[in-house]
């Protein structure tokens, strides 16, 4: 259960900034905790070590209670989102028809888990739900790029484009 | 008077005050509910459903441990359904457990297997798991085996709640989910301060200790060792519970027997270091009071608290004591006075300590606990680990004679005996500087209001004048309220006595496990506790300072408390660590 890979931290010092600013302006909020992992999520674009821990020394709340938020709701992200956002879709008819599969490959091909992004900051992979393309299944999408009736075969080729 | 309430569980009528779940009414009507993830007052989440009753007119089973009582409330424990229930949820968390229970650490000592056993569980319902060790072995003092974990987070509940360390948590969703640290990392990256107290909570064999009985054994084999053995005050009221005597039993006379069986060169007494840690805190104490020191003084003896303290509180580092713990003080003595005393080299002594304590594992690597120019201890046992131990070397426990630790650090007071318990260190140095200050060689003995196992206790003593206020507090999140209020200006004191682990040392991380029925429902601290208060009770010495040894110790060795060389052998430094 080990993160496999370590993304360079992406984030500045005005990111920083304006997260610690937010969190003395609200620090009264009741519940504070859920509304500063999005604000700084909004910030960051994802939820860097370096915006949790500014959270937890503000809030008192230990950055082990804070990760564990943050991989349960899969609103968050722990890694910035890549140049090509890979979804790979996991909706019922992607799913029979074997799109685990695909993701299994895609995973072995970048090097990443789902949910990761590569060291370099191309890709990042993460699965979806129905992209209404079922008749496509199974179906994954590079950005705005649609690609199906996948087999598996063809992935290689199809990363190599970008 | 509270209100009471009025109930019926399994055809018993049982009359409780208003607020009891339904399991502690049950447990009052004679009927033992099967829980797992439930820690009286400190997990109470109903997560594992083994707790599961059937309350008339409820319209789904509800989990006893977070369902309180109401008047006229119709409760059945043992319904054809329910007992399959149970079934059902211990073959599935079976399912995803790694059943290596002839070699599990905590195999006959396990709440799975137990809870298994008494529901006649098929273990191949759901097909047997092929979970793969996954280990977590980075820390100085534990390993953690997720494929063990069954996710009950009575670990979580430990080390936030009762400790404010909170280093570990679930991580993750699902069939994913896993206890672990934040990002990934290894326990050892982490702001953990090794009280252990993660294990003993823990009901399987996830968390262990790091089991050092390996290289104990191998030095007792070596002939060119002189290899000590020196248990803490604490072990020998907990040590006889591993060999089914009742809970607070004193084996103060069986255990060097044991060790002498086993073959220890010498067996020494960790109570007689602690004399000797009474002797130079107390003087340290005196010293800062007449002096203009630092104060409050703050003890030194538990290096789960010193690490906490170095962590969350470097603002008090000044505060500390710089006395090493009786444990650093046995091995250094052992390694300086005793060896050039006997004409050994330090190098071939081999000081074994043995701890209610999993910290101490840590302690020992500290920076600036050589005093020889070696290390003051080569390895830490806990109290569990030595009963292992014992078990091996083929040695019936309670068939052994009382004997007597050995010469030269084999005798102490009652004060040190009382070490073990939250309030002990207080009392025991309270006993001898009272004697400093009164001249008096009689002085008051007991010092009531710092026992007991509240989380914080106060009192005020006048000693030849002297106001001494004092604290005590044991469990870290108690230790860091009690800290914050001195940092708030709210509490002045001159001396605090704090204790990592929630009571001290006698429910210390190294400690006896007992499964959560009993420490549900018995008060553990307590009565292992007395074990300790009664010897101190019955003894003739109780105060450090008429420790025969020490008057040897400061004759022909030390000089006097406090000294230049006692400071070179008896006392340490702190550092400041930055929080993870």
């Amino acid at each position: 259960m080990k993160n496999t890979v370590v993304v360079p931290y992406t984030g500045t010092p005005e990111q920083e900034n304006e997260l610690k600013e937010w969190l003395i302006e609200n620090k009264d909020m009741q519940g504070l905790t859920m509304p500063a992992l999005q604000k700084a999520q909004e910030i960051f674009g994802y939820l860097p070590r370096a915006a949790q821990t500014i959270i937890s020394e503000h809030t008192g709340v230990s950055l082990e209670e804070l990760y564990g938020i943050a991989t349960f709701y899969s609103m968050f992200r722990l890694y910035p989102v890549g140049d090509y956002k890979i979804s790979v879709c996991m909706g019922t008819a992607c799913y029979v028809k074997n799109s685990q599969n695909i993701l299994d490959k895609l995973e072995v091909l970048l090097k990443i888990k789902e949910g990761e992004t590569t060291p370099d900051g191309k890709f990042s992979l993460e699965s979806c739900r129905c992209i209404g393309a079922c008749g496509l299944a199974p179906v994954i999408m590079i950005n705005e790029d649609v690609y199906g009736r996948l087999t598996g075969d063809e992935l290689e080729g199809i990363l190599a484009k970008y | 008077m509270s209100k009471t309430v009025n109930l019926k569980i399994d055809g018993v009528n049982v009359e409780v005050p208003e607020g009891y779940t339904i399991l502690d009414a049950a447990y009052k009507a004679g009927i033992k509910i099967p829980t797992l993830c439930y820690m009286k007052d400190l997990n109470a989440i109903g997560a594992c459903r083994l707790c599961l009753v059937e309350v008339e007119g409820a319209r789904s089973y509800l989990a006893a441990c977070v369902t309180t009582v109401s008047e006229g409330m119709v409760v059945n424990t043992n319904t054809p359904a329910l007992r399959k229930s149970r079934q059902k949820t211990l073959e599935l968390i079976l399912s995803n457990h790694r059943t290596d229970c002839l070699s599990c650490a905590r195999n006959t000592n396990c709440e799975l297997q137990t809870l298994c056993h008494e529901n006649n569980v098929d273990m191949d319902r759901f097909g047997r798991s092929n979970l793969e060790p996954d280990i977590d072995d980075s820390a100085v003092h534990l390993i953690r085996d997720n494929s063990k974990c069954i996710l009950c987070r009575r670990c979580v509940a430990a080390c936030s709640v009762n400790q404010h360390v909170a280093v570990i948590g679930p991580t993750k969703r699902g069939y994913d989910t896993h206890i672990g640290s934040a990002f990934g990392d290894p326990l050892d990256a982490t702001s953990c301060i090794h009280c252990g107290q993660c294990i003993v909570v823990c009901p399987v064999g996830a968390l262990t200790e790091k089991d050092e009985s390996e290289q104990v054994w191998a030095a007792l084999a070596d002939p060119t060792k002189h290899v000590i053995a020196a248990p803490a005050p604490s072990v020998r009221v907990q040590l006889g519970e591993c060999f089914g005597m009742p809970i607070g039993t004193n084996v103060h006379g069986k255990l060097p027997a044991a060790l002498r069986r086993m073959g220890f060169d010498s067996i020494f007494d960790v109570d007689t270091a602690a004399d000797l840690t009474i002797m130079e805190e107390g003087t340290e104490l005196l010293d800062r009071i007449n002096n203009g020191g630092v104060l409050p003084l703050i003890t030194s003896c538990s290096p789960g608290w010193i690490k906490f303290c170095e962590y969350y509180f470097p603002e008090f580092i000044p505060n500390l004591s710089s006395c090493k713990s009786p444990q650093q003080m046995m091995g250094s003595v052992s390694k300086t006075y005793f060896a050039e005393k006997q004409g050994i080299d330090p190098k071939d002594i081999f000081v074994v300590s043995i701890m209610p304590c999993t910290a101490k594992k840590f302690e020992k690597t500290r920076a600036g606990q050589s005093a020889s120019g070696y290390p003051d201890i080569d390895a830490v046992l806990t109290t569990r680990e030595l009963a292992n131990m014992i078990k091996r070397a083929n040695i019936i426990f309670d068939k052994l004679p009382d004997e007597d630790f050995d010469p030269v650090f084999g005798m102490a007071s009652g004060a040190a005996h009382i070490f073990g318990a939250t309030g002990g260190v207080m009392e025991a140095a309270l006993r001898t500087v009272s004697e400093i200050l009164t001249g008096d060689d009689a002085p008051k003995i007991d010092f009531s209001e710092v026992r007991g196992t509240k989380g914080i206790k106060e009192a005020e003593y006048d000693l030849a004048g002297i106001k001494v206020k004092v604290a005590v507090t044991s469990g870290l999140e108690n230790a860091h309220q009690l800290l914050t209020m001195i940092k708030n200006g709210e509490k002045e004191y001159h001396f605090i006595e704090v204790m990592a682990c929630p009571g001290g040392c006698v429910n210390g991380g190294g400690q006896p496990i007992q499964p959560s029925f009993v420490t549900n429902n018995l008060n553990l601290r307590h009565t292992r506790a007395m074990g300790l208060y009664n010897q101190d009770a019955g003894m003739q010495l109780r105060k450090s300072i008429d420790n025969p040894v020490m008057n040897e110790l400061y004759d022909t060795y030390f000089g006097k408390p406090g000294s230049h060389k006692a400071h070179e052998i008896l006392h340490t430094t702190y550092v400041e660590r930055e929080i993870y």
